[in-house]
């Protein structure tokens, strides 16, 4: 093993040029800046890490956030699965713009979900005066802020588990229907414990995506302190009051909360890479 | 996190036995909720941008897209595509040749580090510029000495947006260049063929799909990015205003006419986004 690697090390070329050059932009652009909140430029002391972190309002930032990410995650997962299974599974008329379709969150820039989707949910846009007479508000409340989260979430899931969908094989399904199984029961114990790795995936994809969302759910939320107030915004208010010590104690937590997140989304994935060999 | 899926081309034809298909009623009951789902959570955000940037009229419109303020927002949205994008394509390369062509120790936490800025809030990518080039950042009082202006100016709003675009060519690229292995490569070397040669002429054919793909993403992001250009613009009209941070405040000012007219622009951006990445993986899969 160790004489190939050294030939083609020898082989190619490169390396040094390549490497070097990745190493050092990957450091100017991303590692020295992010550094810089964790190196504690701002001159943040543990008291007052420790006094902002345990702020009721920031406190209270985190669980909206928390909350309203896994409800997001989670309505995603069931939509995105049934809309994977929809897409790899049948035919119908006008399919493949369904599928293009489900990327415009990627696409689209978040300020412009924002603005679209409060429209859609203000007391007289299309929806919200539907619900009004029901007594739901949508804007200005969480229930507003996950569905921006939804919006943002749900091409996550479904492109997670629309490979592993397509690539499974049929023939553990045929041999449970042969066996007389009905095709619920094939669903539920030979298809679904198959999409169990992606749609974990998906949901901490969906769910990592929405502790950081700023732009789809800025114009949505209202912003209100302890009610509507995401982890994020917090940051933002506490920059607008120049308060750098405490926007950096609330990064710092946040920041945290998606090293632990990608680690776990790293994880699933190898996990899902496995079960579809 | 956008963009860390890879780019797959859907060409299923569902044909199978009927002892593994469902019944007609429950096949189209599913296509029906699933079609909903998509109509409420996709179609109807996409519909309401475009009649409510038209609703008080073509005129409204055309003033609000050719007002000064407006074509200054396009003018620095464009300019920071021009420089993030082949900034970051170069880099997607140079760290695609390393990650695939080469063995070598730390791999794996290379290509986490690489995926970092996926992973963090965007409010933070702009944060983090703050604490390093503002006033009271590390260089902020050497910056003001020499009266060099980064954030609240461009600088600082290509930084934010070089911060959270830079995993997009390289993630598309990484898993395509690691299927296609190095033996044309070696092959091309061995026949005489020099460094840059062997990628133009070997490496640059195969992959030009999926490096089209990732610019194509990295660029959506790069003109739409909100919340990172958001803490470091400060919002200067005619200056430091992007077209999406335009939209904000238009809207702000309850002028929803011309901030809806503003978004339908980005929102062209994204459709023909979508259009050509459909069209990728097409050509892909043929």
């Amino acid at each position: 093993m160790s004489q190939v690697n050294a030939a083609r090390r020898r082989v190619l070329p490169g390396f040094g040029l390549t490497l070097g050059y990745s190493v050092l932009y990957l450091s100017l652009v991303v590692l020295i800046p992010l550094s810089a909140l964790l190196l504690n430029s701002t001159g943040l002391s543990w008291e007052k890490f420790w006094h902002v972190a345990t702020d009721p309002r920031v406190l209270a930032s985190y669980k909206i956030s928390f909350l309203t990410s896994a409800a997001a995650a989670l309505i995603d997962s069931a939509l995105g699965l049934l809309i994977a299974w929809v897409l790899v599974r049948y035919e119908f008329p006008g399919k493949r713009l369904f599928d293009a379709l489900i990327d415009l969150p990627f696409a689209l820039p978040t300020a412009v979900a924002g603005v679209a989707l409060t429209a859609l949910y203000s007391q007289n846009g299309w929806i919200g005066s539907l619900l009004e007479p029901l007594g739901i508000k949508v804007a200005f409340t969480q229930l507003g802020i996950t569905i921006a989260l939804m919006f943002i979430g749900i091409p996550f899931v479904v492109r997670t588990v629309q490979p592993v969908l397509q690539d499974a094989e049929r023939d553990a399904e045929e041999a449970a229907a042969t066996l007389g199984a009905k095709r619920f029961r094939t669903f539920r114990t030979i298809i679904l414990p198959e999409l169990i790795p992606p749609l974990l995936t998906g949901f901490a994809l969906a769910f990592a995506r929405g502790i950081g969302e700023y732009g789809s759910v800025v114009f949505i939320s209202g912003n209100m302190p302890m009610k509507t107030e995401i982890a994020p915004l917090l940051i933002m208010s506490k920059l607008e009051q120049f308060d750098y010590a405490g926007a950096a104690a609330v990064a710092i937590l946040l920041l945290l909360i998606s090293f632990l997140l990608l680690l776990v989304i790293n994880s699933l994935q190898r996990w899902t890479r496995r079960s579809v060999r | 996190m956008a963009g860390t899926v890879p780019m797959t081309s859907v060409q299923t034809s569902a044909q199978a036995s009927p002892a593994t298909t469902e019944a007609a009623w429950v096949k189209w009951l599913l296509i029906a909720a699933a079609g909903l789902a998509l109509l409420w959570l996709i179609v109807l955000p996409l519909l309401i941008v475009i009649t409510e940037a038209l609703k008080k009229g073509w005129d409204v419109y055309v003033a609000a897209l050719a007002d000064p303020d407006a074509l200054s927002a396009l003018k620095l949205t464009l300019i920071v595509a021009l420089v993030t994008v082949p900034l970051n394509t170069v880099f997607g390369i140079a760290a695609a040749w390393a990650i695939t062509k080469f063995k070598f120790r730390g791999k794996g936490a290379l290509i986490t580090l690489i995926d970092l800025p996926f992973a963090v809030s965007p409010v933070i990518g702009g944060l983090i510029f703050v604490l390093v080039f503002g006033a009271n950042g590390w260089f902020g009082p050497w910056l003001s000495d020499h009266d060099i202006k980064i954030i609240y100016a461009v600088p600082g709003i290509i930084l934010a947006t070089l911060f959270v675009t830079f995993p997009f060519v390289a993630r598309e690229l990484i898993p395509l260049m690691e299927d296609q292995g190095t033996q044309e490569e070696e092959a091309a070397v061995t026949l005489g063929a020099r460094g840059w040669h062997v990628f133009t002429r070997v490496t640059l054919p195969n992959i030009k799909w999926g490096l089209l793909y990732g610019m194509i993403l990295c660029n959506a992001r790069a003109m739409g990015e909100f919340g990172a250009v958001s803490v470091v613009s400060g919002h200067i009209r005619g200056q430091t205003n992007t077209l999406p941070l335009h939209v904000e405040i238009l809207y702000n000012e309850y002028q929803f006419s011309a901030s809806f007219a503003v978004a339908s622009l980005l929102l062209l951006l994204a459709l023909v986004t979508l259009l050509i990445k459909s069209w990728l993986s097409w050509k892909n899969a043929h």
